[in-house]
């Protein structure tokens, strides 16, 4: 195996995060996730198991949901990304509000990456089943609430999303 | 942990990504969706010198309809085809596939191409594909050649692709119109890979006998066509009896390897009841004209 030449394999890509763009300088094996966090500043996006299983890293590119922990920063270059970040602004999201109405909030670790998931269903006002919450949650890991607080907070939050 | 140092490329053309395979061979690794090759990357149980990205490649990523067959570029994303209305039409048993295929946030990365290319022997693809009778399209500097799906998985993560090859091209031909179609399988959570599964297709003859039946188990060191199903079943009634006999005939010489999550012979029995299962829904299917129940 030859060694490759860090210096000159450094590109610079410019990603948007939460609408402001974000450019740097990079080497091709850093993660998405490591670039929001430490280039990006932004730490709401947490990694857990750095091989897509528990969900904690998701975050969404060009409007849908993906493991941030399973793509290099450069093949985001050029697209547009969302972190937890740009929920709330103006105010606690419903999806916020009903997770900590539903106590599906303990030590907060996999919340990001479930606000992240479920926000794009909150967004299109789809009726699901507890079934279908459940699959939708599928994807994402929980160590502390045993996921029924969780369950119910997307239920009202999708609840509020028709009234 | 995070990955090794390697150098990056991200081609616009098919033809460059050829180039780069041909010049750098085993040195450098194809990167589709990264779903499969990015946590081996960052527990470094990989450590390639060169990722030459194929997903910036417009012409890699396409689903089209050609001479009646189903054409899905490679760097197709699994999500994509998913939603592809060609496919749900003509295809459906890739629908139902795919909704086994871990979770809807790694399905908008991974793609169709990569699933084949790794091969994991719990994959669904690599089965739905055996079932389809699917071809591979695989091009190198040296030229281009097409595998049969048959073919092409040789053992546990390896293929017919050499070093140097690209996937580039899945064609899936097209089935007789009213064909049944079932893709089943067991998980002990939904998203996680499976223990066992099976992908069938039934079709009939117009006095309700079996004239074409494929079934395919995953879970072994291959997707598992079992032709002993085939012949229990073609020219016979598709009746409750014969389908039972057949789901028995498909797990002889069957072997998958067992591990702490199930034995060898907890899953030829799981892979029998799937088969079972498999068959009797695209029997189902194949009553009601093939149309989804
Ligand atoms: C948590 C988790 C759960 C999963 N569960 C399942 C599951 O239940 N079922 C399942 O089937 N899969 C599962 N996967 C794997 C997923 O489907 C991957 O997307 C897929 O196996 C690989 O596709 P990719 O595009 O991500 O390929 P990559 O990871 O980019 O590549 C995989 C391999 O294929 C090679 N390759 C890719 N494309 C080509 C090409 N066009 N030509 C030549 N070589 C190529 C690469 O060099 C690499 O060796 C899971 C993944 C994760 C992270
Ligand atoms: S850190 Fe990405 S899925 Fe666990
Ligand atoms: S609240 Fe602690 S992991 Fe979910």
């Amino acid at each position: 195996m030859s060694t490759v030449d860090l210096a000159s394999s450094t590109r610079r890509v410019r990603i948007e995060i939460n609408e402001r763009a974000v450019e740097a300088e990079v080497e091709p094996r850093l993660l998405l996730a490591d670039f929001i966090r430490e280039r990006a500043g932004l730490r709401g996006t947490h990694l857990g198991c750095e091989h897509g299983v528990c969900g904690a890293c998701t975050v969404q590119l060009d409007g849908e949901p993906v493991r941030s922990c399973l793509m290099l920063a450069v093949q985001a270059d050029g697209r547009s990304v969302r972190t937890v970040e740009s929920l709330g602004r103006g105010g606690l999201h419903p999806l916020q509000r009903a997770f900590i109405e539903c106590h599906g909030v303990q030590c907060g670790f996999c919340t990001p990456g479930i606000l992240m998931s479920i926000e794009p269903l909150v967004q299109e006002g789809r009726t699901l089943t507890r079934e279908e919450i459940r699959h939708a949650l599928s994807g994402n890991l929980c160590r502390c609430t045993g996921y029924q607080g969780i369950i119910a907070a997307v239920e009202l939050a999708l609840s509020w999303a028709h009234t | 942990m995070k990955p090794a140092p390697f150098a990056y490329d991200a081609p616009r053309e098919t033809a460059q990504v050829v180039e780069l395979l041909a010049k750098y061979g085993d040195d450098a690794k194809v990167l589709a969706g990264g779903q499969s090759l990015i946590p081996l990357l960052n527990f470094r149980l990989a450590r390639p010198d060169r990722l030459i990205d194929v997903t910036r490649v417009p012409a890699l990523s396409n689903i089209e309809p050609r001479d009646g067959s189903l054409v899905i570029a490679a760097a197709t994303r699994q999500a994509t085809l998913e939603r592809s209305a060609l496919t749900a039409q003509g295809w459906p048993l890739l629908i139902e596939a795919l909704r086994y295929v871990a979770h809807s946030q790694i399905r908008a990365l991974g793609t169709v191409g990569g699933s084949v290319a790794h091969a994991d022997p719990a994959a669904e693809l690599p089965a739905a594909f055996m079932t389809l009778d699917a071809r591979f399209h695989l091009r190198c500097a040296r030229g281009a050649r097409t595998v049969p799906a048959a073919e092409f998985f040789v053992s546990y993560f390896t293929t017919a692709l050499e070093p140097d090859e690209l996937l580039e091209e899945i064609e899936v031909p097209p089935l007789p119109g009213g064909t049944g179609y079932a893709f089943v399988e067991f998980a002990r959570r939904h998203g996680d890979f499976a223990l066992g599964g099976a992908a069938a297709l039934i079709t009939l003859d117009a006095r309700g006998m079996c004239r074409h039946i494929s079934l395919t188990l995953l879970g072994a060191e291959t997707p598992w066509r079992s032709p002993q199903t085939e012949q229990v079943l073609v020219g016979n009634p598709p009746d409750e009896q014969n389908l039972v006999e057949a789901a028995h005939a498909a797990v002889q010489g069957f072997e998958p390897s067992g591990d702490i999550h199930g034995s060898t012979e907890y899953r030829i029995g799981l892979a029998e009841t799937m088969a079972l299962r498999a068959l009797r829904r695209a029997l189902d299917r194949a009553h009601t004209g093939g149309r989804p129940t």
